[in-house]
């Protein structure tokens, strides 16, 4: 049965466009995945069909729900309606529960609000949602607060008040982005039990066309605020018509050609590399507990080589990385650049410095909003002896924008003047302006859009090809780390319970937990 | 991009009372030095704006050069207080969980634990009173207070991984938080500076009332106060009108303060639209 029929959605924001003639169908028990990438008005959909979009934002068309025009009500009943009717989750489960109250109490102040039901009746039907999205009572009671809580556990809290009221329809923006991948899969499944076993439509707002794939009833691929092709799933994934669904389709999926030069010298070498933490002592006069970031890790990374290094997030990747860059010492064990040890800290000489460089996930936080973009990109010249000056030096920033990309004149902008691709292109270009031997790519392309993942892939694949660089490759996103390295590890709980060529390991997975992440890695169907 | 209005008003008092220093080293209506007992205690009007004193000298000369005092005062107490207090935050939010940090968080408390004009008034008891102990005074109690903010604002820049990048370039703590660090906090600092300076001029008022500030024949507003005192009932205008300036110039600063904050700080533009 039809719950929302949307028709001719438009929506502007001070003259300019950003919906344009939305129109589409959802229906009881099913998915409709909403797919994009970031400024494709995916989210501000969701938002104009709950009247929150931003203040001055002029909307047209209408939006059938039952008797009403979502797009009509008035405030009062909007509010009415939010929560009771529609339900709505969020992509970051961090900010989404207030850190100062009891998970229990978040879910039954909504039915307080909106029922007007007794504290008592609240508090038991609270505990019924929290069952039913896999918290049970034994394990988590409702005295927990969201920090004791993982993020898995809490997107699940946020669920549970998404669906206090049983809305009839579910917004889901982002539900899984922020989550690891075995995560995403249970959070993913729960979201399947609520619509068809409980036959609540959901709205799955997406950039993952895989995850929309494996869940979706019927797709809607925007772009630039309309909606390029819809469809049922199944056929819009056998017979796409739209140049836009084929190119993101391909993106999503695209494997750089990379001709490896991969040597036998080894560049890099980890050998039983121990990282402890103290935890916060449990007894008074007991030793604290030690968690291990990093047990006992061994692994050489080849000259030429493209290493990949898989794992969920509190594996112990970020520690390794540190202690690779020389940034905090290990406990034991020894890491090597080129035969030499590495030394931690203030006493790390420049020429180990000048071989290692890294590129992180966020290219918003990767920059000193503050400097311009030729100061940027120069500023690892300051781990070499004789840094080139003045010409030499305004040349080398250019040579490396260039060899991104990029163009030399970019040098006198701030780093706000350029999108989230540009910034990651700038950050390889910081990379390699002292040509180093070995890159860190630390999540180096989470945080884009597939469209834009392809180009930075490509762009790595042959930077790596032109300057003999060998990469190690950290991610959480199996299929990127498939496509551009030759070799990989799986890290979990601090150790590596697996490695070797990329290709062996994701079709014959030894490990369990290989296994594991392989499984819950949402596929893309073959065609 | 539209200025608020807050920032417009507080820029304006506080200008006016700027520009009455200034002008004060070059010209003022009367000279104060010279007593004119025939014309004391003329009530405001077109000869003597503001009117005359118990010696005769004319009040509006004496508020603009006040001023002087007043804003000298500020300036080199809230001096005191960035030069001193930001190095010691930031190498506190450097060396982060180390006991430097905790020595230096720790004097900092200590500090902020005595009521600051008591102790300004032990240090000008000490040490005699005049303009300088004053200033001593007054700039000691404003190193806790940047030193508190600038640990606070360093340590989620340091959380950035523009830091890390620059770490992994060889760069040390003390020449980050100089290039990073410092540029980045640079907004903060400048707000808890307007906020500061018109706490400087209360303070600077409030110890030249008690006599341990800005020794005759200098004038201050504070010390016009005290002087006033005992003539308030019958000449009302001695102390309105340093009063009022006093009053003023902290709230322009205030306000200057409040409207900077929200040009500076993103998020609080953003919501302000």
């Amino acid at each position: 049965m039809t719950l929302l029929s949307v028709e001719n959605l438009n929506l502007s924001i001070g003259g300019t466009p950003i919906l344009r003639d939305l129109s589409f169908k959802m229906y009881e028990g099913q998915f409709f995945g909403v797919v994009g990438e970031s400024g494709s008005g995916k989210s501000m959909t969701a938002l104009s069909l709950m009247q929150l979009a931003p203040q001055g934002a002029q909307i047209s068309g209408a939006a059938h729900f039952g008797a009403e025009d979502l797009l009509a009500l008035p405030e009062k009943a909007m509010c009415a309606l939010r929560g009771q009717d529609i339900g709505m989750i969020f992509q970051e489960p961090m900010t989404a529960l207030n850190p100062v109250k009891t998970i229990g109490d978040q879910v039954a102040e909504t039915l307080i609000v909106h029922r007007r039901t007794s504290r008592a009746e609240a508090v038991k039907i609270a505990r019924e949602r929290l069952n039913r999205v896999g918290l049970p009572a034994d394990r988590f009671p409702p005295d927990l607060y969201p920090h004791e809580l993982s993020g898995g556990q809490r997107q699940r809290v946020v669920i549970a008040l998404a669906i206090a009221l049983r809305p009839k329809l579910l917004i889901a923006d982002e539900p899984t982005t922020a989550l690891d991948v075995t995560t995403q899969a249970q959070i993913l499944a729960l979201l399947r039990s609520l619509v068809k076993d409980d036959g609540m439509a959901c709205m799955l707002i997406t950039h993952d066309l895989a995850v929309v794939a494996g869940l979706a009833d019927h797709v809607a691929i925007m772009k630039s605020g309309e909606i390029v092709e819809a469809g049922k799933t199944t056929d819009i994934f056998s017979r796409m018509k739209h140049p836009y669904t084929k190119q993101l389709l391909a993106a999503s999926s695209h494997v750089p050609d990379r001709a490896t030069q991969v040597t036998q010298t080894p560049l890099l070498e980890v050998r039983s590399a121990l990282r402890t933490y103290a935890l916060p002592r449990t007894s008074l006069f007991g030793k604290p507990p030690v968690l291990a970031a990093v047990n006992k890790v061994s692994f050489t990374l080849k000259n030429g080589e493209s290493l990949g290094l898989v794992g969920e997030s509190g594996c112990g990747k970020s520690t390794l990385t540190r202690a690779i860059l020389g940034l905090d010492a290990l406990q034991s064990g020894e890491i090597k650049i080129d035969g030499q040890t590495v030394q931690a800290g203030r006493r790390m000489d420049r020429d180990q410095r000048r071989k290692m460089q890294v590129v992180f996930q966020d290219p918003f936080g990767s920059f000193n909003p503050r400097h311009k973009v030729a100061r940027l990109v120069a500023e690892p010249f300051f781990a070499m002896a004789n840094p080139p000056n003045g010409t030499a030096k305004t040349a080398a920033v250019a040579q490396a924008l260039i060899s991104v990309g990029l163009k030399p004149d970019d040098t006198d902008k701030y780093i706000h003047e350029f999108s989230g691709g540009q910034r990651q292109r700038i950050a390889i270009a910081r990379a390699l302006i002292i040509k180093p031997s070995l890159i860190i790519l630390d999540e180096a392309v989470s945080a884009l859009d597939v469209s834009i993942r392809a180009q930075i892939l490509d762009l790595l694949a042959e930077l790596s090809e032109k300057f003999a660089l060998s990469y190690l490759f950290i991610s959480h996103d199996l299929s990127v780390v498939r496509a551009i390295t030759d070799r990989v590890l799986v890290m979990k709980s601090g150790e590596i319970v697996e490695s070797g060529p990329t290709q062996t390991v994701f079709d014959n997975p030894a490990h369990a937990y290989t296994k594991q992440l392989i499984a819950a890695t949402p596929q893309l169907p073959d065609n | 991009m539209r200025l608020p209005k807050t920032l417009i008003i507080g820029s304006v008092l506080f200008t006016l009372f700027l520009l009455g220093a200034l002008v004060s080293f070059l010209w003022v209506p009367y000279d104060i030095e010279t007593l004119n007992i025939s014309a004391k205690f003329q009530p405001p009007g077109g000869q003597y704006w503001f009117g005359t004193d118990h010696c005769g000298r004319d009040i509006f000369s004496m508020v603009m050069i006040g001023a002087r005092t007043s804003i000298a005062v500020a300036v080199v107490a809230v001096g005191i207080g960035i030069v001193v207090g930001v190095p010691l935050g930031l190498t506190a939010a450097a060396r982060r969980g180390s006991i430097l940090d905790e020595l230096i968080m720790r004097g900092n408390d200590l500090v902020f634990a005595f009521p600051s004009l008591v102790i300004a008034i032990l240090i000008t008891a000490v040490f005699g009173p005049s303009a300088l102990n004053a200033i001593i005074a007054i700039g000691i109690f404003n190193i806790p207070v940047f030193a508190r903010i600038s640990r606070g604002a360093a340590l989620s820049i340091w959380t950035l991984d523009y830091v890390l990048s620059a770490q992994v370039a060889g760069k040390g703590a003390w020449r980050i938080s100089v290039e990073h660090i410092l540029p980045n906090i640079a907004n903060l600092l400048i707000v808890q500076g307007t906020i500061q300076f018109s706490l400087g001029i209360l303070a600077e008022a409030a110890l030249s009332y008690i006599g341990l500030g800005a020794q005759p024949p200098t004038p201050s507003w504070g010390r016009m106060l005290a002087d006033s005192q005992t003539m308030i009932s019958f000449a009302p205008h001695l102390a309105l009108f340093p009063g009022l300036a006093i009053v003023f110039t902290v709230l322009g600063l205030n306000l200057m303060g409040d409207g900077l904050r929200d040009v500076l700080d993103p998020r609080l533009r953003r919501s302000r639209q």
